[in-house]
């Protein structure tokens, strides 16, 4: 029982870094019905510039803690913030009447140009991240967690409710919602839809800096590539909850995180050793399939006609 | 690399000048052509003519072990700038080796691919892949071809074991390290469960069922066996599962890459199992990648520590002078750069043709220990040394095997 608590938090804690990229997937399909696959690299850019901002600051000395950390979170979130807008203006936007398939290669494009430009500006090896909370770890019924995946959880929690008061409560919200619904109907009601689809990518970014923030201080490592497995699991997550649904990507994430938990701990003796822990990644993208079998919409996706 | 032909031009250029002064007839400089077809050779006693051998090097330049492949990469460099400095001469010509670097990405599609491109661009010799998994499908392109072909760092077994006269490689293979990893995990580890990791690649899965197949022989039992991917970083499902079984000791088949994120999710896990790997995960990398998790672990390289050999002092100077810290197989490329310079002074020809059987008859005091191949190319009486993690440091315990060149 204890390990199958620990599994739960191992994967509630992977779930909730899935959930809080998946958001930003999800946010720009919702809208304009991109699958932005450079988000994984927003990501990754996020992580780097946080690391780049921390490092300079610790070694600097004599600057507390917790404003290094506040300062690194404000960097990356700014830089993201700037990349994805720039990412809309310059890749996306000029495309946004083309056929459906050029808007996807660019985006395939604009995740191999930022992968590049990120090795060489920070390097091919894996980077230390600097861990900023001295790490605590708590122990309840046998299962071991330390505050670090405690942090990672609340934010993810706040940011998310953050956002779907801003997608339920405010003008902008509404805004975007409309955009969601029908751009063009929205245009004529005087919503100013190229504001809305480049505020779209601004807040999907700024959510991917502060996961890129969560996933080094996890995992206390950085890498040039890592954005790419892990844009490839929060989209499965997005497709999974239903994509252009938000609390289908925050479901979404959190269950892939547990399934791929539960998958690695416990396929190998379901099968009698037949299937091994390698089999994680099928099963978690085998749930995915039979979900989408029975609801090819994901579990919270509404069905959407010829926009799906 | 395209400048340092300048120097060659020019030689030839004063070779052409100085032949016309003889009023001989005058020949046409090539000096930019490759190896075998050679500058015209007039006996100038000006300068002696030079001749382009160009050598090809692979190994992963980017991705997750990229600075293995730097390292790798360094090593060779160093070594075609050793051997240049020494102006040896072949065929009545002055050599000037040649470096062509390539990026397999530890993959082993592109390992063919760029195994191909080597042979079309007419290299010599061939010092690679770092992967067994790269280097075992692109030797068979070497072999095609003609090519020697010397891998520095692969070491599963299947490598030598295609028949192929081209293929060789100096460094002990898995059943060597593995054999050793394993008993030396249960009698002085004390280890009477085993878990073992690997990363389901040719060489972590390789050693992992050697290291398996060792521990169990000496009377250990192994409580778990799982896998992972060599670009994953969340290794605690896995961890946990194993946690359950309890086991005394943890191998980890796999790269420093991983094995650093591994340890430390190790200890926030609270497993206290003892961590052994092997020679992809015995570097200063992982330590840098693991911290404080790094203490104590138990790893092996196939071959003797460099600092302990004669010849082994040079190159460590030399090596951290001009590229800075040594990873793992840098010594290996060297030497492996080394064995095939030597085959070709001894063949006194630069055509792989010529050559080959010498480097089967090699027999060279390189830096990492005394070189000679058996029948299948592996290297004789290779030896394994293990290390622990002490202070930061990785700290000789024990040498198995290998015989040390003597002082020079």
């Amino acid at each position: 029982m204890d390990i199958f608590l620990q599994q739960l938090i191992n994967g509630l804690t992977l779930g909730a870094v899935y959930a809080l990229v998946a958001l930003g997937y999800t946010m720009v399909y919702g809208i304009i019905g991109l699958i932005n696959f450079a988000h994984g690299e927003v990501v990754m850019i996020g992580t780097m510039v946080a690391f780049t901002i921390i490092t300079a600051l610790a070694s600097a000395g004599g600057v507390p803690t917790p404003i290094i950390f506040g300062a690194g979170l404000l960097a990356a979130v700014m830089c993201c913030m700037g990349l994805g807008w720039g990412l809309e203006r310059v890749a996306y936007r000029p495309l946004r009447h083309a056929p459906r398939l050029a808007p996807l290669i660019t985006a395939i494009g604009m995740s191999i140009l930022l992968q590049n430009l990120a090795m060489i500006v920070w390097g091919r090896n894996y980077i230390n991240f600097p861990q900023m909370i001295d790490k605590v770890s708590y122990e309840v019924g046998g299962a071991i967690f330390t505050n670090v995946q405690v942090a990672i959880v609340l934010t993810a929690g706040v940011t998310m409710i953050g956002l779907l008061y801003l997608i339920f409560k405010t003008k902008l919200g509404a805004a975007m919602r409309a955009t969601s619904q029908n751009p063009h109907v929205a245009a004529l009601m005087g919503v100013n839809i190229n504001r809305v689809i480049s505020l779209a990518f601004i807040i999907g970014s700024a959510l991917g800096a502060i996961a890129g923030l969560m996933v080094g201080s996890y995992y206390e490592i950085a890498h040039y590539q890592m954005g790419f497995m892990l844009g490839l699991k929060a989209f499965t997550a997005a497709v999974l909850g239903g994509i252009g649904n938000m609390a289908g990507a925050m479901v979404g994430g959190l269950l892939l995180g547990v399934i791929e938990a539960l998958g690695a701990g416990y396929i190998g003796d379901l099968t009698g050793g037949f299937l091994g822990s390698h089999y994680q990644d099928i099963f978690a993208f085998m749930v995915l399939i039979i979900v989408l079998m029975f609801r090819p919409s994901g579990l919270f996706g509404e069905r959407t006609g010829e926009r799906a | 690399m395209q400048f340092s032909r300048f120097p060659g031009i020019t030689l030839a250029l004063a070779a052409s000048i100085a032949v016309i002064g003889c009023g001989k007839e005058e020949p046409k400089p090539q000096a930019a052509a490759p190896a075998p077809a050679a500058a015209p050779a007039p006996a100038a006693p000006a300068a002696k003519p030079e001749m382009v051998v160009k050598l090809g090097h692979v190994a992963p330049l980017t991705g997750p072990i990229a600075h293995l492949g730097k390292d790798n990469e360094n090593g060779a460099r160093l070594a075609v700038d050793d051997a240049n400095a020494k102006k040896i001469e072949i065929d009545g010509k002055v050599v000037k080796f040649e470096l062509v670097g390539e990026d397999d990405q530890a993959d082993p599609k592109t390992g063919t691919v760029v195994a191909q491109k080597l042979v079309d661009a007419k290299v010599a010799g061939v010092v690679g892949h770092l992967n067994s998994g790269t280097t075992i499908p692109a030797s068979a392109i070497y072999n095609q071809a003609g090519l020697p072909q010397i891998s520095p760092s692969a070491t599963n077994p299947k490598y030598t074991l295609q028949g192929f006269n081209t293929a060789f490689r100096v460094m002990a293979n898995d059943v060597q390290q593995g054999s050793v990893v394993g008993a030396y995990a249960v009698k002085e580890l004390g280890a009477k469960t085993i878990a073992i990791i690997d990363d389901r690649t040719a060489y972590g899965q390789g050693l992992a069922d050697e290291v398996e197949k060792a521990a169990v022989a000496a009377g250990a039992k192994v409580v778990a066996r799982e896998y992972t991917n060599d670009k994953a970083t969340d290794f605690k499902a896995i961890l946990t599962k194993i946690k359950s079984k309890k086991p005394d000791v943890i191998f980890h088949g796999g790269m420093d890459a991983t094995g650093g994120p591994m340890l430390k999710q190790m200890r926030e896990l609270k497993l206290e199992a003892k961590f052994t790997t092997g020679d992809g995960g015995c570097s200063p990398e992982l330590i840098k990648l693991a911290g404080e998790a790094a203490e104590g672990v138990y790893c092996t390289q196939a071959g003797l520590p460099v600092d302990k050999l004669p010849n082994g002092q040079k190159f460590v100077e030399d090596f951290t002078k001009k590229y800075g810290q040594i990873q793992i197989y840098s010594p290996y490329s060297y030497d492996a750069i080394m064995v095939l310079v030597d085959a070709m002074k001894r063949a006194n020809s630069v055509d792989p043709v010529k050559y080959l059987p010498e480097v089967a008859k090699t027999s060279l005091d390189g830096v990492t220990g005394k070189i000679e191949f058996d029948e299948k190319g592996d290297i004789k009486n290779g030896a394994i040394t293990v290390f622990t993690v002490k202070g930061g440091k990785l700290e000789t315990l024990q040498i198995q095997g290998g015989t040390a060149p003597a002082a020079k």
